[in-house]
């Protein structure tokens, strides 16, 4: 078989598999995402069939994915949102950071992967996935619940804490000196500040720099300034997804609806080929070793999750059964953890295990946080029913 | 009316309120344009009992339903010292012969002595409709008249 015939003979049979898991999924009201990562590691080295040809297009085509799903993410909110979402939720967010970082970065230490291993491993147990969480949320009938809105306002805080984050971790990633290190986080700092200030001052003329009435027109000019901006990042060393992002920020009004709507179905195919790229490049041997950690890490950081919501909730006074819904709601993990460890393994060469336990880690966090937020309120109702048994007799 | 608006971030608004029985009636607007229903569960005020998603149809027509009412009470109210005289609201269904047709075309106050005073549509009160407006499905209009001549209105709105 030629080399293009064969590159398109195993790109078309990937996607075609992943359609189906992902049909598959549907059928169960799971996220597809743990097993795009199963389908990854099934066809890439050291898996059941490796598929060469298609690993180079997947490493291109998984960038662009993890372009879009932040660009996406910076398009879902306003800048007026995210500031009201900062000044709101800055503590309990604190509390979030805190709780569910400190778990990853003890593995980390535990395993010997250094500081870069533990702020990476840190970033991967504490960021919630807020794509998984807010389509339960809506699956569940609870968007219009009590305590809806301050679940939503951490995972804004969380993807806030993100654009500070990832700089931080290139940075560290890059093995770059202390000063040129900072230099790096001043200017992410300030890209991100100026481009906060400038979508809350000017977001209508960055939306009338790309809207177009043309869709085909519009798309090019989305698409490209997208790549341009988180090539740039890339090249300042502020990292690509946060270009992104931000791009997704200054962009607002109805421009953002349309391109929101025009750029899902092909976020929802990169991103997808992303995991499998993930996948294809994580050795399935590498995972048994980690296994019990990726367990470990799996049952703290659920607890913690949830701890974290019920904390935050609390301080709303939302009731009890509220309280449960809030902190399972969070439990998911998936595409930003994946994208950190993605981050961690490509640009900073850094231990194979380390992308095996991230792969193992986000296996059970996508399916047990759906599974989390529909067995939260059962499971308060029979604890109480456990706590005060029923009267006996008369 | 106290309404509460709490922002959605990412998806939309919530706008709601406590009605007498304790429970929170409201929508929540998605940034797209979608409408979602929802009512509190009556155990537990911080849970959804049901979030119904309503097309701009749909939820025009309770907007309809919901409003209909209390236009029809004052009217009633207003008449109260005048006997024989009564208002009712009668739909505009899709089988309707006049269904896309001008007002005029019904020949309702001719025919039945029975005037209408307004048509409620999307949630928007149409006071006094001329005889160019065209009616569709989904319309309530406001018909001031005698029992009989009321009848003999929704027997034209339904039958033609």
């Amino acid at each position: 078989m030629g080399a293009t015939a064969l590159a398109l003979v195993q790109l078309g049979s990937i996607l075609f598999v992943l359609g189906v898991l992902g049909r598959v999924a549907g059928r169960f009201g799971m996220s597809p995402i743990p097993l795009y990562l199963l389908g990854g590691l099934a066809f890439g080295k050291g898996g059941v069939i490796e598929l060469q040809s298609a690993s180079e297009f997947g490493h291109v085509a998984g960038e662009i994915g993890v372009v879009l799903l932040l660009l996406l993410l910076g398009l879902e909110y306003t800048a007026p949102e995210l500031v009201t979402g900062l000044r709101r939720s800055w503590l309990a967010g604190l509390v979030d950071i805190v709780a569910n970082a400190t778990p990853g970065v003890v593995v980390a230490l535990l395993l010997g992967w250094g500081l870069v291993g533990a702020v990476t491993l840190g970033g991967v147990t504490y960021i919630s996935s807020s794509g998984i969480a807010a389509k339960v949320l809506n699956d569940l009938g609870r968007l219009g619940n009590r305590e809806t809105p301050v679940v939503l306002s951490i995972l804004v805080f969380e993807d806030l804490a993100m654009a500070v984050y990832l700089p931080i971790l290139t940075t560290l990633l890059a093995g770059m000196g202390y000063l040129a290190g900072l230099r790096t986080l001043a200017v992410a700092l300030l890209a991100i500040t100026v481009v906060l200030l400038m979508a809350l001052r000017f977001g209508k003329y960055v939306s009338a720099l790309v809207d177009s009435a043309d869709r085909e027109v519009f798309l090019l000019q989305l698409l490209g300034a997208a790549l341009l901006v988180a090539g740039l990042a890339s090249e300042l060393n502020v990292s690509t997804a946060v270009g992104a992002f931000l791009l997704g920020i200054a962009i607002s009004g109805s421009t953002a609806q349309n391109a929101a709507r025009l750029l899902e179905p092909l976020r929802d195919l990169f991103a997808a080929i992303f995991f499998v790229a993930f996948g294809l490049n994580t050795d399935p041997k590498a995972i048994p070793p980690v296994l019990v950690w990726a367990l470990l890490l799996a049952v703290v950081t659920t607890v913690t999750k949830i701890g974290t919501g019920w904390w935050a909730s609390a301080r709303q006074r939302i009731g009890l059964m509220g309280r449960a819904r809030a902190g399972a709601a969070l439990v998911a993990r998936g595409e930003f953890s994946i994208v950190i460890a993605g981050l961690a393994v490509t640009v900073g060469a850094m231990d194979e295990k380390l992308a095996a336990l991230a792969s193992a880690y986000v296996l059970f966090m996508a399916v047990l946080g759906p599974i989390a937020a529909r067995v939260a309120e059962p499971v308060v109702r029979s604890v109480q029913r456990l706590r005060r048994p029923a009267p006996v007799g008369g | 009316m106290n309404v509460d608006v709490t922002a959605l971030p990412g998806i939309g608004v919530r706008k709601d309120f406590e009605v007498r029985s304790g429970r929170r009636v409201g929508v929540v607007a998605h940034r797209d344009g979608g409408l979602d229903l929802i009512l509190s569960k009556q155990e537990d005020q911080d849970a959804c009992a049901a979030q119904v998603p309503l097309t701009t149809d749909e939820a025009a027509a309770l907007a309809n339903l919901l409003g209909a009412p209390q236009l029809v009470e004052k009217l009633n109210a207003d008449h109260r010292d005048m006997p024989g005289i009564v208002t009712r609201q009668l739909p505009v269904g899709e089988q309707s012969p006049y269904e896309g047709r001008m007002l005029g075309e019904t020949r309702m106050r001719t025919r039945t002595k029975a005037s209408i005073v307004a048509a409620m549509r999307a949630g928007q009160v149409h006071p006094s409709p001329g005889p160019d407006f065209v009616l569709s499905a989904g319309d309530l209009l406001v018909v001031v008249g005698t029992p009989d001549g009321l009848d003999a209105s929704l027997a034209i709105l339904t039958d033609g």
